[in-house]
């Protein structure tokens, strides 16, 4: 007896035409971004600081200001997202209000970028007085990728099969020991993976750091934390709603923005490199 | 008589409302081997948990009465688990090697336990492997995952592990219930071998390995202790009529 393949074969073409979908818009955002931008890339562009009210002259003093800021929210949010999560997922009594957390956590995830903008005018900016810098901005944009880091390190930590913390324990190791040199090392590329997703995050983002650290303009290069900042995602913002040459400065917001991903993507690269290294020593 | 290594006084253990273990007296003797059999479900994982105190990191759980190590109760609230879990070694029911490299995976317990001396630590690898009958087949490749390992092998470095930290009693979980008959023998052998300087508490579903293995059996059901003695009295002439249909194949 020979049972009909059709269901079968009409769920892979199903999955096979979503898939090509995904992938079609992927390449057409990136050859759309690379074709318009790819003509105005050069030394200069990548080197030197806007001229002739931004026509002219390139992006460095944005791309600096985005390192900067991606940088300075990954160093604030990495360490409390994790210490969160492993109080969350190791620590924590099983109980009501330590659900209330969890929750509450999941749903800052979802606030909308231009509140925490606004948080961190209202806290950073004016509250504690930092002014509109570099360190309002990496502060705010930290909070803003602080659940997803928690979030993302809770799954890696949960993921993590209790049959190794019931080894360590049984050989006498302490529940710190445990953590320390079993659950983390487990986790980690996991936490990784948390960490490329809110770098991407952080570095595009452009409400929060609307009103706490981004300029339009700014002359050479930040000089120290409390100085605000030339970023990519705000300076592509400004050249395509202010100034007076739209068809050149369209260009260079293209520009930039090929600048802005291609960022990103050697970021995450790196991040995927270690991510791998790390694998491979566990696995094999 | 035996020495009594363990003992259990009246323990009963409670999984939120759901009560476990009812009122279980049982004496472990040093040096011997002391099987735990009965059905699924019918509180031996429970019991042996409670005797290195792994049932601690459940939530919702409740003891009461004592439990015994060298007369010393180790439930004492001046008494740390740790403490405890140093002596009372665990092989768990599926091998649980850490995701480290073979040498790692022995040397983790001497190192969580303060132990710096890196010639002290390769002697104790290489002997505990050879104690568990692994040495032969790992020691040209000490510092390869111990992922790549067979179950079977897995299962012996899980052992070897145990060994290292010098507990004085280990307990098996069902150590052979992912195996292979050849891996089964091979942990069979190893345990009768190993009974010589440790005391052993071995949960079983399989009655031959109960019989083979064993110099007590203890018969569990439904949370209670039904029948406890010498294993050849209890597969020979068992007092209880529950016990008898069980070893038998009646029922479980």
């Amino acid at each position: 007896m020979r049972r009909s393949n059709l269901p079968q074969n009409l769920g892979f073409l199903l999955l096979w035409i979503c898939m090509i979908t995904t992938l079609f818009f992927l390449l057409a955002l990136l050859f759309f971004i690379v074709s318009k931008g790819i003509r105005i890339i050069s030394w200069e562009f990548l080197t030197q600081g806007p001229r002739q009210f931004m026509t002219q002259g390139g992006i460095a003093p944005a791309i600096v200001g985005t390192i900067y800021l991606t940088m300075g929210a990954i160093i604030f949010a990495l360490p409390l997202g994790l210490a969160c999560a492993i109080y969350l997922c190791e620590y924590s009594p099983k109980s009501f209000i330590v659900n209330l957390i969890r929750i509450g956590i999941n749903n800052l995830a979802g606030v909308p970028s231009v509140v925490f903008g606004l948080f961190g005018l209202a806290v950073f900016v004016k509250f504690f007085g930092f002014g509109v810098s570099i360190l309002s901005g990496a502060l705010t944009l930290g909070i803003l990728v602080l659940p997803g880091i928690i979030s993302s390190t809770q799954e890696a930590l949960l993921a993590v099969p209790q049959s190794l913390r019931e080894a360590s324990l049984a050989v006498g190791a302490t529940h710190w020991q445990t953590i320390k040199k079993i659950v983390l090392p487990s986790a980690l590329p996991g936490i990784l993976t948390g960490v490329i997703l809110s770098i991407g995050r952080v570095a595009g983002e452009t409400a929060p750091i609307l009103f706490t650290a981004a300029t339009f303009y700014k002359k050479g290069y930040p000089d120290s934390v409390f100085s605000e900042v030339m970023a990519l995602p705000y300076h592509i913002y400004a050249l395509m709603t202010e100034g007076t040459h739209p068809i050149r400065q369209t260009e260079i917001a293209y520009g930039s923005a090929l600048v802005l991903v291609f960022l990103v993507l050697v970021i995450s690269i790196l991040a995927i490199i270690v991510r791998q290294r790390q694998r491979i020593i566990y696995v094999h | 008589m035996y020495i009594n290594k363990i003992s259990a006084q009246n323990v009963n253990f409670y999984y939120g409302k759901t009560h476990a273990l009812k009122n279980i007296n049982l004496d472990i003797y040093k040096n011997q081997v002391t099987a735990i059999i009965g059905p699924s479900g019918c509180g031996k994982s429970t019991f042996i948990r409670l005797l290195n105190r792994m049932n601690e990191l459940i939530p919702f759980t409740r003891l009461t009465g004592n439990i015994y190590l060298d007369e010393a109760d180790i439930f004492d609230p001046t008494i740390d688990a740790v403490e405890i879990r140093r002596r009372v070694g665990m092989v768990f029911q599926k091998p649980n090697p850490f995701p480290k490299s073979i040498f790692d995976n022995i040397a983790y317990g001497l190192r969580v336990n303060g132990i710096r001396d890196k010639e002290y630590i390769n002697e104790k690898v290489e002997k505990s492997l050879k104690r568990a009958v692994l040495w032969e087949e790992v020691k040209h490749r000490l510092h390869e995952s111990a992922l790549k390992l067979s179950g079977g092998q897995q299962q012996r470095l899980c052992i070897a592990r145990c060994l290292a930290v010098e507990t004085k009693v280990i307990l098996f979980d069902e150590p052979c219930a992912s195996l292979d008959p050849i891996s089964t023998a091979k942990i069979e052998e190893l345990i009768m071998e190993l009974k010589k300087d440790y005391t052993i508490v071995i949960v079983t579903h399989n009655m031959q390995q109960a019989a083979r293995v064993s110099d007590y059996a203890a018969f569990f059901l439904l949370g209670e202790l039904v029948e406890s003695g010498r294993t050849q009295d209890i597969f020979t002439a068992p007092k209880n009529k529950k016990t008898e249909a069980y070893i038998t194949g009646r029922f479980g």
